[in-house]
């Protein structure tokens, strides 16, 4: 700035400064670093595909589809320990369907709890008692996932089983609550119900904030038409708020799918494919990946890689479904 | 002259003393009929009485406004049962977490705890042997390589999406949120297949932390643009009409308005790491001996260790579990404390 001055000796007037809207430099360092910093989640999620594709590529090649249509998994080695290509096979399907089954039970548990608490509390709480319960339910999102593992193992499990065979007595002659053998402990159910547990924290505060942005006049309308606070709700919160139960839903789903340590400690891990709710046996691709990561050789750590890659781009196309179907609900209900 | 009457203001929408009696009627009656029907039919325990009596009330509410008021009432009075229930069923888990965490855990604390490590014992030793020093120190290390690294990118995220609005906000909002989806085992992998088997081949404390940073990353930036988004524009105004330029309005002026929140957006972050346990059991390696390296050794920490003695199962080994859970929760329940009050300290400004 200062060589653009006229020494105010020789002349005593400033010379005109020049207008520009042409960023300063130190405004496009801003914004380069700034940019680049903020491409880093670009840039990491590109990582993780490119890498984990990098290392599973192999056994996606050699498997193709039916590594996630098959569910065998055995590493066959010849006399000199070497890994039989052809014998080999690694299938996920078994674990694709457990993770399916485990996040759905949580869904259908969750959801309902869900949104009759976020109703509860936007709509019929009082203010301190929605203080507090807002607190508690943020709070529950935060604890961490051993946590919920422990202690669904050492004390949802026992009354779950109770449940699980009411279910069976009740309910057996409907297929997927039949059980033949009466294993009811390590089913996935239980591990269905932590995972609900855990997911009912941010099903419940997506769905608030969505119910919380019901517009006033509409409320108050509702009420104006003699309207009870139930008709209200069923009438004006709920057509409001649909899509956003449904992105929540899907958000749970995604972070369902991809539970490692809750899951691995309650279910009983059994690489088979398993559509009996009750019964004490299933899985999971993340805890799968968990338990075989141990004793995984070169090959099989491959496999586990693939795998990986494709439990990411599930949760992925779910997180995406999840975005687009909240983003809409703002939008909507003028 | 006649003194004015003060009228007492209504309260029409407030219950008077008699539908308060009334309601309370039902409620006893409600209980009174749970507790028959369970003695006299074939059902037992606790979750025999809740649903009897949450079908006794519920029917009960149901009938006595069907009578005094009319149908769309007595709906009324469903709906507000069942959403009770509702709540009691999200928020009863917390509670019998909470309750568990601390009975059970009390019982493996000691004062070795926070001096000893376990190098010399082993995890099925009588409970007062051996600590979880290495645990804390390791955890404390590993949450201070991912604040480095994740904080810095996590706000500089929220300023682009704050501050710059360029044209790539949209995508970015959505990056944000679909990394925040990523399973913590795919980070784990991710780690161990890009730094551990072609770098660094071998467990450190950095490569756990660098997965814990792709954890962190979008809380921080989620968190951060919010607090952001809260900071009023006529700020911003006011710092480019003072002449500033654009990063110096963010950095002396945008940036200090937002520090406490920023700071909540830290403290979160940190809350949502310290306890997962995935990526920290396949990358860290789980040293018994204090390591303050994260460069290089085995490196400790509390999920690992609660993990390992988790899985060992005898009865030392699950009451040091819940000892070292009672910590770990601790110090979550202390840094979730301190953002709530950041946060609320700022909101009342």
């Amino acid at each position: 700035m200062s060589q653009t001055l006229v020494s105010p000796a020789t002349s005593g007037i400033p010379a005109k400064r020049e207008i520009t809207t042409k960023p300063r430099f130190s405004d496009r360092v801003f914004r380069g670093v700034v940019s680049t910093g903020a491409l880093s989640s670009l840039v990491i999620l590109g990582l993780i595909f490119f890498f984990l594709a990098f290392q599973g590529y192999s056994v996606l090649r050699s498997q193709g589809i039916h590594f996630i249509t098959s569910s065998t998994w055995q590493v066959v080695q010849d006399g000199a320990g070497n890994i039989d290509p052809k014998a080999t096979k690694f299938g996920i399907a078994a674990m694709l369907i457990g993770t399916l089954l485990c996040a759905l039970i949580a869904i259908i548990v969750a959801v309902p709890i869900s949104v009759l608490a976020a109703l509860f509390l936007n709509f019929y709480a009082p203010p301190f008692v929605k203080k507090i319960m807002v607190a508690i339910v943020d709070l529950m999102a935060a604890f961490p996932s051993i946590l919920f593992g422990l202690w669904g193992f050492f004390i949802l499990m026992p009354s779950a089983e109770y449940w699980a065979k009411l279910l069976h007595h009740f309910l057996g002659f409907i297929p997927i609550f039949n059980v033949d053998p009466p294993v009811f402990t390590r089913s996935p159910f239980v591990a269905g119900l932590v995972l609900a547990v855990m997911i009912i924290p941010i099903i419940t505060s997506v769905s608030r904030e969505v119910f919380s942005q019901t517009p006033l006049d509409r409320i108050q309308a509702a009420y104006a038409l003699g309207a009870t606070r139930w008709s209200m709700i069923r009438a004006v919160v709920l057509p409001y708020g649909r899509s956003g139960i449904v992105g929540g839903a899907m958000l749970g789903l995604g972070r369902a799918m991809g539970e490692t340590v809750a899951v691995y400690t309650v279910l009983n891990i059994v690489y088979q494919v398993n559509w009996h709710v009750l019964l004490g046996a299933g899985g999971n691709v993340a805890s799968m990946i968990l338990l075989k990561f141990g004793e995984a050789g070169p090959q099989e750590i491959k496999a586990l890689m693939a795998a990986g890659l494709v439990l990411f781009l599930l949760t992925l196309v779910v997180n995406l479904g999840a975005d687009l179907v909240v983003r809409r609900s703002g939008g909507k209900g003028r | 002259m006649t003194t004015p009457t003060v009228v007492k203001p209504q309260k029409p929408w407030q219950a008077s003393p008699r539908e308060r009696l009334n309601s309370a009627l039902v409620f006893v009656a409600a209980i009174i009929t749970s507790y028959v029907i369970v003695a006299i039919t074939p059902m037992k325990g606790k979750l025999a009485y809740a649903f009897v009596f949450f079908i006794a009330f519920t029917a009960f509410d149901f009938a006595f406004h069907y009578v005094t008021r009319g149908f769309s009432v007595a709906k009324d009075a469903i709906a507000r049962a069942v959403v009770a229930v509702g709540i009691s069923v999200a928020v009863f888990p917390i509670i019998s977490i909470l309750a568990t965490v601390f009975i059970r855990g009390y019982r493996g604390l000691h004062l070795g705890l926070f001096t000893h490590d376990m190098a010399l014992n082993s995890v099925t030793d009588p409970i007062n042997q051996g600590g979880l020093l290495h645990a804390l120190t390791g955890t404390g290390i590993l949450v201070l390589v991912a604040l480095i690294i994740s904080v810095p990118l996590g706000i500089l995220t929220a300023i682009y999406m704050t501050e710059i609005r360029g044209r790539f906000m949209r995508p970015m909002k959505f990056l944000v949120q679909a990394m925040s989806g990523v399973p913590s085992i795919v980070a784990g992998l991710f780690i161990l297949s890009s730094v551990v088997y072609p770098i660094t081949k071998g467990y450190s404390g950095f490569v756990g932390s660098l997965a814990l940073s792709i954890l962190m990353i979008p809380t921080v930036a989620r968190t951060s643009e919010e607090v952001l988004l809260l900071i009023p524009n006529d700020l911003r105004e006011a710092g480019v009409a003072l002449g500033g330029t654009h990063w110096r309005t963010v950095a002396m002026v945008v940036v200090p308005a937002a520090r406490s929140g920023l700071v909540t957006a830290m403290i979160l972050g940190v809350a949502r790491i310290a306890g997962e346990t995935a990526p920290i059991l396949l990358l860290t390696g789980g040293g018994d001996k204090v390591n303050g390296d994260p460069f290089h050794g085995p490196m400790g920490s509390l999920p690992f260790y609660i993990w390992k003695s988790y899985a060992v199962g005898t009865p030392e080994s699950i009451t040091r579990a819940w000892a070292a859970i009672l910590v770990l929760l601790v110090i979550v329940l202390v840094l979730f404390v301190s953002a709530r009050l950041l946060s609320e300290r700022r909101s009342s400004k």
